[in-house]
């Protein structure tokens, strides 16, 4: 069974909602659309207070290159647009709806009917791609039409399609690949037209055999698209791991996968690919998990953008008394949230509930040297190292040792018998390096 | 035999000599002047290599001062004008007297007026802490309380309460400026010592509208400009929905504390005022002041009591004056 070379751990896996079917999430009375809502410049508000608006309509203006469009997930009026806070607590700019009714934009195609003939030209797909907003949906939320843009003298090879869901507790692309793989099918080809390219490989993760062979079985009536069973490792679904897996190619350090003739896509993308061009749909709503030890229900919702996370909770019928933080993703790379209030982003994948004995961080002692770090890491980093010298602040070592390399896959930390918190440093020393090169890039 | 040590000896002595004439060429050839007065000036000069002045130590400060030959626009915080003086003496020149600083503290969000909402389980590290999360308050503007000011400072002048979990700064405080590099939040800042000490600052640094600021701090500055509206002396400059006092133009004339309604302004080193007639100001208005005197400890911590004895007492008879005031009625 494939999987990739270096490091990795196997949390226990707890994919309690795996058998919930997607549920539609009723409309909330009020939604809060963030405009900075993937990699990259915020939009730029195309309305105003007070504004009636339908279902699909363009609320914010991709800025720069690396952005992308915003549109409304609900119909109704522009309550305000004003700074709400975010996740971590800080205020962003904010587009805020009142929701009347459910009424969509004409040329919106809401029929369940699968269309499967690609009109559109390559060039057609991209634009088309970034008109209707569609970003990476596995967490990093990166502009989709950027990655099909390929610079000339980059030749493509595979386009990779994640379907690994590494992370323990989430199962929403699990629940998309098993209930809308006829549609992700074809948003693969979309992609493979938009890319140029005539092979696809589908990587999954072999503890969900039920996809597996729903996907093996759609393939036959698509060209180009094959299905590779992985062998369960996290953090598999980071994109040069999945890379090294299916195809046995390392891509260098600082480099994109483009350097060794890849693209990477998430499963979910693939759908929003095949809604954006086949329906006329914009990214307006996206699966999100709903889990954790004692919530009565674990569920698997298809929520607008913009919900607050509370309704999601409230959905799952209600938040368990034991709740110790409720985290924004997996248990792995997920942050805690500090109220509910929150909005579901494009990038929200799962929303965790963690019971109070599980959720706090373990005593921590000195370090024993056993190096258990440095054999986890997927990139080959030596995170005690690395955490030792951003701790200290001394920025010029972090750099050479490849901070900018670390994914913030958590396997040091999670790994760690000393439980040292190796990823918040190592995730400090990233965030100032980062600056540091940045400033040093503009000068 | 002797013919062999002689013949090794003297050879050795050639080359010897021979090296020795190489040397000296190569020294005077590379020779680097050093100017004798930089060794002076550091002589003088505190040793606390602090960085406070802006250069990399007191060398490097003594070496620049030589090379511009001028004192106009060195200061040597730690010293402060004495040390400028001297310096002046070794270069011969007169020394333009700076006005001592010190930091200020521009936040009350303690954890009675900013009570915690969630609670932080990361590292204690500010700049880290900043990254992923606003404060355990609420306030995305306010102190994180992880003391990366305390442990920045070379001098033992800033010291998180335990009770509070705020920086105070303690009489010891040279304004460095390291605190204020350390503070993710931009939070410390330098501000003249000002005369007998005495100095008036808003101490937020929120600009959040009023009432967001108000729900997640008691003490927040809401930007109503009722002290911009008071000043005589133009000081105070309204920005991004908060107040600031320029602290050059402040005159501490203390018309400002009185007017604001959320206690945001503190005054430091000043007497306390003379209490007016019962129900014209709430006692609490009496308070603040007396916890930001004990809060700064820019005065010996004697004095200090002696002036928070000063301020409880009169509230304590004012408290017991209400109360027998109720139960009259």
């Amino acid at each position: 069974m494939k999987t990739f070379k270096l490091g990795g751990v196997h949390p226990p896996e707890n994919k309690l909602s795996a058998q919930a079917a997607i549920e539609y999430l009723p409309l909330p009375k009020q939604v809060t659309v963030p405009i900075g809502q993937h990699l990259g410049a915020p939009a730029t508000p195309v309305v105003k207070k007070g504004d009636e608006i339908k279902v699909g309509q363009l609320l914010a203006k991709a800025s720069g290159f690396i952005s992308a469009n915003i549109h409304s997930p609900v119909s109704g009026k522009v309550f305000k647009i004003d700074d709400v806070y975010d996740s971590s607590g800080y205020r962003k700019p904010s587009i805020i709806i009142n929701v009347e009714g459910d009424e969509w934009l004409e040329n919106i195609d809401q029929s369940k009917d699968i269309v499967k003939d690609i009109k559109l030209s390559n060039k057609e797909i991209v634009d088309k791609i970034n008109e209707m907003g569609v970003v990476g949906l596995g967490g990093a939320t990166f502009p989709s039409f950027v990655k099909l843009m390929v610079p000339e003298g980059k030749k493509v090879e595979f386009l990779v399609i994640n379907g690994v869901e590494c992370e323990p507790y989430l199962t929403s692309d699990h629940r998309l690949m098993l209930e809308r793989g006829e549609e992700m099918m074809i948003g693969i080809s979309i992609l493979m037209k938009g890319l140029n390219v005539d092979k696809a490989l589908i990587g999954v993760e072999n503890n969900k055999p039920d996809a597996i062979e729903e996907l093996k079985r759609l393939a036959k009536n698509f060209k180009g698209i094959e299905i590779h069973p992985l062998k369960v490792q996290y953090p598999q679904g980071g994109e040069k791991q999945l890379i090294q897996a299916i195809t046995g190619k390392e891509v260098p350090s600082g480099k994109l996968p483009l350097e060794v003739g890849c693209v990477v896509n998430n499963v979910g993308t693939a759908l929003a690919v095949y809604e954006a061009i086949q329906k006329n749909k914009p990214l307006i709503e996206r699966v999100v998990t709903v889990t954790g030890k004692s919530v009565k229900k674990p569920s698997n919702f298809m929520v607008r953008i913009g919900t607050p996370v509370k309704e999601l909770i409230e959905a799952a019928e209600g938040l368990p008394e034991d709740t110790g933080k409720i985290i924004n993703g997996g248990p792995m790379m997920g942050k805690a949230l500090l109220n509910t209030d929150v909005p579901v982003v494009k990038g929200t994948s799962g929303i965790l509930i963690m019971p109070e004995n599980e959720s706090k961080r373990g005593e921590t002692s000195n370090c024993i040297r056993c190096a258990k770090c440095v054999q986890v890491c997927p990139m080959g980093l030596e995170p005690v190292y690395l955490s030792k010298t951003s701790k200290l602040q001394m920025f010029d070592k972090v750099e050479n040792e490849r901070v900018m390399d670390c994914i913030e896959c958590g396997s040091c930390s999670y790994t760690c018998p000393a439980n040292i918190p190796l990823l918040d440093f190592i995730r400090f020393g990233k965030n100032k390096v980062g600056g540091i090169i940045r400033n040093r890039n503009k000068k | 035999m002797n013919e062999v040590i002689i013949y090794a000896v003297s050879s050795l002595g050639v080359l010897a000599i021979v090296a020795a004439v190489i040397l000296y060429f190569v020294a005077q050839k590379f020779k680097v002047f050093e100017d004798p007065r930089i060794d002076d000036v550091e002589e003088v000069l505190p040793s606390a290599n602090c960085g406070g002045c802006g250069y990399a130590g007191c060398r490097a400060f003594a070496e620049a001062i030589v090379k511009k030959a001028t004192l106009e626009g060195f200061n040597c915080p730690v010293g402060g004008s004495d040390v400028m003086v001297d310096v002046g003496k070794v270069m011969g020149m007169e020394a333009a007297m700076a006005e001592p600083q010190i930091a200020v503290v521009r936040c009350s969000g303690s954890v009675v007026n900013s009570p915690a909402k969630v609670k932080y389980d990361g590292i204690a590290n500010c700049a880290a802490a900043a990254t992923v999360f606003s404060g355990e308050g609420g306030c995305s503007y306010g102190c994180l309380g992880l003391g990366d000011c305390e442990v920045s400072c070379d001098f033992d002048a800033i010291h998180i309460n335990p009770e509070t979990m705020l920086p105070e700064v303690t009489a010891n405080c040279v304004a460095c400026n390291a605190c204020i590099v350390a503070c993710p939040k931009d939070i410390i800042e330098l501000r003249n010592l000002g005369k007998k000490e005495r100095r008036i600052f808003v101490a937020c640094v929120n600009e959040e509208k009023g009432a967001p600021a108000k729900k997640n701090c008691d003490v927040a500055c809401i930007g109503c400009s009722k002290c911009f509206k008071v000043c005589p002396f133009d000081a105070i400059e309204m920005k991004n929905n908060r107040a600031y006092i320029d602290f050059e133009k402040c005159k501490l004339c203390r018309k400002c504390e009185p007017v604001c309604p959320t206690n945001a302004i503190h005054e430091i080193n000043f007497p306390l005022r003379k209490l007016k007639p019962e129900g014209e100001k709430p006692a609490a208005k009496k308070e603040a002041p007396a916890k930001v005197a004990v809060a700064e400890k820019a005065v010996p911590a004697a004095k200090v009591e002696k002036e928070v004895k000063k301020v409880e007492e009169p509230i304590a008879k004012k408290d017991s004056d209400a109360k027998e005031n109720t139960e009259k009625a």
